[in-house]
């Protein structure tokens, strides 16, 4: 462990989707400027628990939330806080590409204009640079800033999106299984980067791909329906696991 | 059944149904074409209009005139006499029989005719003009080939007298086609040759634009606010309901709700396009609201996520980058829904759009006609020049919808092609 502040502390976190518990008690702890691993068969709740983080499940009318999240030790679960605020601090990619229907520029422009973080084009165009050479598509896009974002390859997408979610500059990204529409080639780029960017940011990453878990992260959390079965260092995990089940799913038992 | 004999069946099958289809296609556009050709023959007629060469003599004396009169004093002046004797010149009559009938060949207009061709030409003060007046109804007919001049003389409205003067000018090229004008600025009249759509085409004018302005932002905002922000209970499903509902209502009913309301109530001028405008508006309002919601919900909620997910409000979210997306889809559903708006007869009835309305409305609250009235008003009289001038309204009306929603496809298009 290169670092052991911890950013980002969920304790008795209960999820509901109407009457359907997604999330059972859930007490994570997730540390500053590591990749942090989620991994567990599909509706474990592992993309519920990301999208917990940054309050996305607002926006399901029927979710509801309890227990305490805290990031830096600030309660993010009460009325009180204010999302938008919350999800400049936590930037987050999705399983899709999701560019908007816009030029590059405004995909990662974007993000500084609403929150005002540039006053004026050269500082904007220099935000955009710095967010696209991080998210290593600056080369291959610098030429055709004005072309439409949906118009690249689905990994470079992808990057586009990271570059769109470090614009605004936040502490925290959190990934929900980004490389699976990615093929191989798209995939190690992804990872090749997160390893750059895990130097300033704090990343939790879903996964359904054990091998990119043991490549990408330091620390691995394994879910199944709706319980955190355990969590601990990567290395620790893969070798050997304190839980039978961990055993059973990451040597491919079940999952 | 072999394996062989069942896939032959299946194939046979799909022929079957492609065969079907195709034909009721075919049958489908024989139909189309068959109503246009009915219109377009019945109505290309009412696009040209008859005219008589007649000499007339602008003599300032005897219409006791001053030199150089301005325009006012022109107007002031009886020209009656002289259109009278210059009509007279036309053809050799003898007695009071044969002078009416050789004037009824001209439309009862003849002295306004005169009188403006040398209000725009004064040069011929003091000299002899030769004049194209426009012909009655009949000789306009006749002249087209539509009148059955082969009739006795007691069934026909065109005396023997009149057609031995036809004939007479049609021998001396004094009779001319040109094209109708008058179709395109008059109001209406009971006159068919003098009647247009002037009237008409303003009135459903300012009543697509009343249409427009009331219910296009009122369905936007409450399709964004439906679709984006309500939550999902009880209350919205019920309007949801209701939205379907009322825009299955049959379009007569708003024509009461118009009349009861807005006029009862209201006391607003009654057949004018304000009203009818109101009127229309709350008939189009949940016909823009289905399609422009059915946009909306078609923009994947990954866009929605993505912009939330980089902080954006959930208004900035709707405004910046799902509004845009769904932009093609409404705005084509808003001008399909105004078509069918422009199109609606019976709440305009009701409201009393149906009144014989002469001049030509200049703002929305004078009293007018609209075009689909137009037509239910024409097609009601029996002579001949309205049947051709109903199915040239039919004409004009169809060519604003294909307008309108051919547009409706060229945004849909343009707006679309940008980013995919």
């Amino acid at each position: 462990m290169t670092n052991n502040k911890v950013k980002i502390k969920t304790e008795k976190l209960d999820v509901f989707y109407g009457q359907k518990q997604a999330l059972k008690n859930v007490n994570l702890e997730i540390f500053n400027r590591e990749v942090t691993a989620l991994i567990g068969p599909s509706g474990c709740g592992k993309s519920t628990y990301i999208r917990c983080i940054n309050r996305m499940n607002d926006v399901i009318e029927t979710c509801k939330i309890s227990g305490s999240i805290k990031i830096d030790g600030q309660e993010i679960n009460n009325k009180q806080i204010d999302v938008v605020r919350l999800r400049e601090r936590i930037g987050m990619v999705f399983q899709k590409p999701n560019p908007f229907p816009k030029s590059i520029y405004d995909n990662v422009a974007y993000g500084p204009q609403i929150h005002g973080l540039a006053d004026h084009k050269d500082k904007l165009d220099q935000i955009v640079q710095t967010s696209l050479k991080k998210s290593a598509l600056w080369e291959e896009v610098k030429d055709r800033l004005d072309e439409p974002g949906t118009s690249l390859s689905g990994g470079q997408q992808q990057r586009l999106c990271i570059a769109r979610a470090i614009s605004v500059n936040p502490e925290v990204i959190l990934m929900d299984e980004p490389c699976s529409a990615l093929d191989p080639i798209a995939t190690a780029k992804i990872e090749e980067l997160m390893e750059e960017l895990k130097k300033t940011f704090t990343i939790v990453i879903v996964t359904h791909s054990m091998a990119q878990a043991v490549r990408v992260s330091q620390r691995t959390g394994f879910f199944h329906l709706g319980n955190l079965i355990e969590v601990d260092t990567t290395d620790k995990m893969f070798k050997n696991p304190n839980n039978k089940m961990t055993q059973d799913y990451i040597t491919g038992r079940f999952g | 059944m072999s394996k062989e004999e069942l896939l032959k069946k299946r194939y046979r099958a799909e022929k079957r149904f492609k065969f079907y289809g195709l034909t009721s296609v075919i049958l489908a556009i024989l139909f189309v074409l068959f109503l246009v050709n009915v219109i377009f023959s019945k109505g290309k007629g009412a696009f040209s209009r008859t005219t008589i060469s007649v000499e007339v003599d602008f003599n300032t004396e005897k219409l006791e005139l001053k030199n150089n009169p301005t325009n006012e004093e022109i107007q002031d002046t009886d020209f009656y006499d002289l259109s009278i004797e210059s009509l007279l010149n036309v053809y050799k009559t003898k007695g009071l029989k044969e002078e009416k009938d050789l004037i009824r060949i001209f439309s009862p207009d003849y002295e306004i005719e005169i009188k403006n061709f040398i209000i725009e030409n004064k040069g011929f003060l003091n000299k002899t003009a030769i004049i194209e007046l426009t012909a009655s109804d009949d000789i306009d007919q006749l002249n087209k080939g539509n009148y059955p001049r082969h009739l006795p003389e007691e069934r026909r409205r065109i005396s023997d007298f009149q057609l031995l003067i036809y004939d007479k000018l049609v021998e001396d090229n004094k009779i001319q086609k040109t094209f109708n004008t008058f179709l395109f600025t008059n109001g209406d009249s009971r006159d068919p040759e003098l009647a247009g759509v002037g009237g008409s085409l303003l009135g459903s004018f300012f009543t697509i634009i009343v249409t427009l302005l009331l219910s296009f932002p009122v369905a936007i905002l409450a399709s964004i606010y439906l679709e984006e922000f309500a939550p999902k209970n009880r209350i919205t499903d019920f309007i949801e309901i209701n939205i379907n509902n009322l825009a299955a209502v049959p379009s007569i009913v708003f024509g009461l709700l118009g009349l009861g309301i807005l006029l009862g109530t209201f006391d607003f001028p009654r057949s004018t396009p304000l009203v009818a405008g109101i009127t229309l508006a709350l008939m189009t309002l949940p016909r823009i609201i289905i399609p422009c919601r059915a946009s909306l919900k078609a923009v994947p909620p990954s866009i929605r996520e993505g912009a939330l997910a980089v902080g954006a409000s959930k208004v900035q979210s709707v405004t910046h980058h799902v509004v845009p997306l769904a932009i093609p889809g409404t705005l084509s559903g808003t001008i399909i829904g105004l078509a069918q708006a422009l199109g609606e007869t019976a709440p305009l009835i009701l409201i009393g759009m149906v009144a014989f309305v002469v001049d030509l409305p200049s703002s929305p609250v004078d009293p007018s006609a609209s075009l689909p009235v137009q037509v239910y008003l024409w097609s009601e009289q029996a002579e001949r020049g309205f049947v051709e001038k109903t199915s040239a309204t039919i004409m004009i009306l169809l060519t604003f919808l294909i307008t309108m929603n051919a547009f409706a496809v060229y945004l849909r298009q343009k707006f679309e092609r940008r980013w995919s």
